[in-house]
């Protein structure tokens, strides 16, 4: 196999018409990699100010057929997931991540509410995560895995439910990028970075648009909105690093 | 402006009335017009079947017999982009030739956007009372940007009423030796074309390019349907009197 | 995957009289431009996203070995492994080497183009090991046995009494009595066949839409969410891939990502778009202990700095396929092999050579609609007239046409003769066919006339005409 990998790169440079780059050349792409420049970016949701960005946010998003229940505060969350589980007839029952930014949600207020933490298993019905941040642009979700956010909880149950507060909504996938980068998650990113738009669907059958082909059939988004647990207002939101 | 006219091998050979029609709308432009001699074919037959050395010779006579001129002009996308867009690629390993090349495609021109993008025309003062549909042919289309000018130029013909023809950008199945190799397909292309047309209700369709017509005007008159299919300088000139539409006996 | 294409002409025509086939192909052809056209309407900056896709893809390509290199160091440094594979049989051998050491039975795969590219499926079958589509296109056609039509729909070919057809004869555990009209009940149902081989499946396999250098991750879209069921349960996951797929930071892939969905089905983001890097992390609760990337050649390196370069580009989202006039007459399965339409006829001759997939590039009228549609600006139509070009220097070309087209050429470059010639046959054709308008029927032009008819010409040609004319004009 390493014959194999040798005769790759050589069939390529032989292409190219030349050896090796010379070590300017691979410094020069080595800054480029590290450099991280942007490509030209949509006007569409950058242009906007916060409060127009988690408008634009729920207007994408229901229209790729999530379902978004728009909440004033953390203490409100329990309820709004419970009266969304009875309206969709399911059991008030799920498995949360055991997330730290959910902690602040007071479900004991709400004893009915029967919640496991940890990753999903088959027999998971409804699933209850956070999110790294949501896009704007598109109405995406971006979420990534860790010891804290097992990535099993947005595929295996039927009905997935994302807490999002209004400071995670930014314009642009770059923009969660960022973020992410600067939470020091550099070197190695996580294992798995989803965007999800929506529920699972599939057209394969004479393109007639059917939802929860394998994945989750219903994404349903509760959005924070005000005051937060952690006191910061809706109007801000935590800034990506420039550039 | 001393214009040349390409004539095409399919004008010269079918349809002649396309020509003097084009002639007529150029000297109706300001323009004077001449017919060189040795002009014959734009050598696309050859290009598009892998021929490059006679495609190359053919344009090489093409560069001699229009040597002088202000402006080429041709009663077809698929000859003019020939000209414009190809025989610049056709030399592009040859920077002597590459630069006659690129000089000629500067001033050759399809006929309807040379009218409208050169010399300005925004009417004519023809009528044609009919209700017509309009195929864009791909090469006009697509390699000279032909869209807006011929509908333009129609929306001034007297008693003329455009429908956009559904597809209208969708190729016809003649493109050239296609329809010879591969004759299942284009004519499966060319069905869906008329059936296209005949589902406007229109009267006529028009084009740009005399491949296509020929092409769609076969379909039609074998399925006998009664739509005229005429060159659209035919209408611009107001010499639908002067020849019946394409297939039909006089 | 064994090529059929030198039976396209045969195949071409089965399409066309297939009328579950054409049923299908109509949903399409006025569908996906539709689709697509909507979403590019909402998004001005679209053909600017095009030109920038392009310079990325040609930026990657022009130093792929360097980007190789250091991808594979990030993939390493994430705890993955890179196989390198120039042959289909080395790409198959490394990926049963891992199912083997694994020791796994079942599979779950998410669609791959590449792995129907060498023939993976048959190949683990070969040997003991049995993968299962996924996707639900690429389920319905493992079970009909047949290869997919198209390069996202796999079974874009079929109308769904087919489907549910099949349903009936390979689910044979359900109930028999139970009603499979709508696409609804065949999706829940495939839901349910699978949910069981997703939990039960010992290696996952997925392809990739890009390699991010950067960070070594391979990036999918699906709809579904299949790809990654595929990748998250299984103790294994493998990506199969090919070397041109490598973009060098995931800034550059957000950008292709924006032009992918919307030039694929008019999506604005394809529903799961996923980017993995290396097996689980310490501490993570789910995720796949291994992770391989087979990194496939299969004649792509020969491809940079010749005149097929531009096809590397390519992001595989079908656009071309769905708006070529050719393809959604015939279908996919005419062409023979796993690309088909206008990418299909370029690539095709690239990977199996020109003499077995000569019918590709010369099935097009150059309408250029594929051009126009590209999102990364390959000039399709252009490369399918340079593999014409080297069919006629390799003296592919029928010899009718080869010498039909030669006495043309050699005509036309004698003017005098060529005037004497035009005129002769206007006068003869307009003669034979005087009062007619049109030929029925015309000896030597039966391919034309079996199925249209032929205008009778004017009867003179134009330049007889406009000498005779001017004669006329000449002051005496």
């Amino acid at each position: 196999m390493r014959a194999a990998r040798e005769r790759i790169l050589a069939s390529v440079r032989s292409s190219l018409n030349r050896g090796r780059i010379g070590a300017d050349l691979e410094a020069e792409l080595r800054a480029r990699i590290a450099a991280h420049r942007r490509n030209p970016i949509p006007a569409r949701a950058a242009t906007l100010d916060h409060r127009a960005q988690v408008d634009l946010f729920v207007t994408m998003a229901e229209e790729v057929q999530a379902t978004v229940a728009r909440v004033s505060s953390l203490a409100a969350v329990p309820e709004a997931v419970a009266h969304y589980l009875a309206a969709e007839n399911l059991p008030a029952e799920l498995v949360m991540a055991p997330d730290p930014s959910l902690d602040a949600i007071p479900w004991r207020d709400w004893p009915l509410l029967q919640i496991r933490r940890g990753r999903a298993h088959a027999s998971d019905q409804v699933s209850l995560t956070g999110c790294h941040a949501a896009v704007a642009e598109t109405g995406s979700l971006m979420l990534i895995s860790g010891p804290q956010t097992p990535t099993t909880l947005n595929f295996l149950p039927d009905t997935h439910i994302v807490l999002v507060e209004a400071n995670q909504v930014f314009a642009t996938y770059e923009d969660g990028w960022d973020r992410l980068c600067a939470r020091g998650i550099s070197e190695v990113p996580p294992r798995t970075i989803n965007f999800i738009t929506g529920p699972s669907r599939t057209a394969d059958i004479e393109q007639h648009i059917e939802l929860g082909a394998h994945g989750p059939r219903r994404l349903h988004i509760v959005l924070v909105e005000g005051k937060q647990a952690s006191g910061s207002d809706d109007g801000e939101q935590d800034s990506p690093p420039a550039g | 402006m001393r214009v040349a006219l390409f004539v095409t091998c399919l004008v010269d050979l079918f349809r002649p009335t396309i020509g003097f029609a084009a002639v007529k709308l150029l000297e109706e432009a300001g323009c004077t017009v001449e017919v060189p001699r040795t002009q014959t074919c734009c050598g696309q037959p050859a290009y598009n079947s892998g021929d490059r050395a006679n495609a190359k010779e053919i344009a090489l006579q093409v560069f001699d017999a229009f040597a002088g001129y202000e402006h080429v002009v041709a009663p077809s996308g698929s000859c003019a982009g020939m000209i414009r867009v190809h025989y610049p690629e056709l030399f592009v390993d040859d920077p002597v030739h590459l630069q006659r090349a690129q000089e000629l495609a500067g001033r050759s021109w399809e006929l309807v956007s040379f009218l409208v993008d050169v010399c300005g025309m925004r009417s004519v003062t023809t009528q044609w009372h009919r209700n017509v549909t309009y195929h864009d042919a791909c090469s006009g289309l697509r390699e000279l940007a032909v869209k807006g000018q011929p509908r333009r130029l129609l929306g001034s013909v007297t008693g003329l009423t455009l429908r956009e023809l559904p597809g209208a950008e969708v190729c016809c199945g003649f493109g050239g030796t296609f329809c010879i190799k591969y004759p299942e397909i284009s004519d499966k292309m060319v069905t869906d074309k008329a059936l296209d047309i005949a589902a406007t209700g229109a009267e006529a369709v028009l084009a740009g390019d005399l491949g296509c017509l020929l092409n769609i005007a076969g379909k039609l008159l074998r399925q006998g349907r009664r739509i005229e299919a005429r060159h659209i300088a035919e209408v611009l000139a107001g010499m639908t009197e002067d020849v019946p539409a394409i297939g039909v006996p006089r | 995957m064994l090529a059929t294409s030198r039976n396209f002409e045969a195949r071409a025509r089965s399409g066309l009289a297939n009328e579950n086939l054409q049923r299908a192909l109509r949903l399409a052809r006025t569908g996906f431009p539709l689709r697509r056209r909507l979403a590019i309407e909402r998004l001005p900056e679209f053909e600017a996203l095009r030109e920038i896709g392009r310079a990325i893809k040609d930026h990657t390509i022009e130093h792929l070995d360097f980007y190789l290199e250091y991808y594979e160091t990030k993939v390493e440094a994430s705890g993955g492994q890179v196989h390198w594979a120039r042959t289909p049989e080395e790409a198959c051998a490394a990926v049963l080497q891992i199912c083997r050491s694994a020791g796994a039975k079942t599979v779950t795969k998410g669609k791959s183009m590449v792995a129907e590219e060498v023939g993976l499926n048959e190949y683990l079958e070969a040997n003991g090991i049995t993968p299962v589509e996924t996707d639900l296109g690429e389920y319905i056609i493992q079970l009909r046995k047949e290869p997919p039509s198209h390069i996202i729909a796999p079974a874009i070919h079929l109308v769904k009494e087919q489907v549910a057809e099949t349903f009936r004869a390979e689910h044979r555990a359900l109930d028999a009595a139970r009603p499979l009209d709508e696409p609804r009940q065949m999706c829940d149902e495939a839901r349910a066949v699978l949910r069981p081989q997703f939990l039960a499946a010992d290696v996952g396999i997925t392809g990739a839409n890009f390699l991010v250098a950067e960070t070594g991750s391979s990036i999918i879209v699906t709809n579904e969410g299949n790809g990654d069921l595929t990748q998250i349960l299984p103790r294994v996951h493998i990506v199969v891939t090919s070397i041109e797929k490598l973009v060098p930071t995931f800034e550059d892939a957000a950008t292709l990502l924006r032009l992918l969905a919307r030039s694929a089905t008019g999506q604005e983001f394809s529903t799961y778009t996923t980017i993995s890097t290396g097996p689980s992390r310490p501490g993570d609760l789910d995720g796949p202990e291994e992770y391989h990337v087979v990194l496939l050649d299969n004649g792509r390196s020969a491809l940079i700095g010749g005149e097929f370069q531009d096809m590397l580009r390519c992001i595989r989202c079908s656009a071309c396929l769905n708006h070529c006039p050719v393809y959604t007459a015939i279908g996919g399965h005419a062409y023979g092999w796993v690309y088909p339409g206008p990418m299909g006829a370029v690539l095709t001759p690239s990977l199996i050579g020109i003499e077995q997939a000569g019918h590709l590039p010369n099935a097009s009228t150059f309408c250029g609609r594929c051009d126009s549609v590209c999102p990364v600006k390959i000039p399709l139509p252009k490369m399918m007239r340079h593999w014409r070009e080297r069919e006629y220097a390799k003296r592919l070309t029928p010899s009718v046409y080869g010498t039909g087209l030669s006495a043309w050429a050699w005509v036309a470059r004698r003017p005098a003769l060529y005037h004497m010639f035009a005129e002769l046959a206007s006068r003869a054709l307009g003669w034979a066919g005087s009062g007619r308008g049109r030929f029925r029927a015309l000896p030597l032009a039966a391919a034309w006339t079996r199925v249209r008819d032929l205008p009778v010409p004017e009867g003179r040609s134009f330049q007889s005409l406009w000498a005779e004319r001017q004669k006329a004009r000449r002051p005496r």
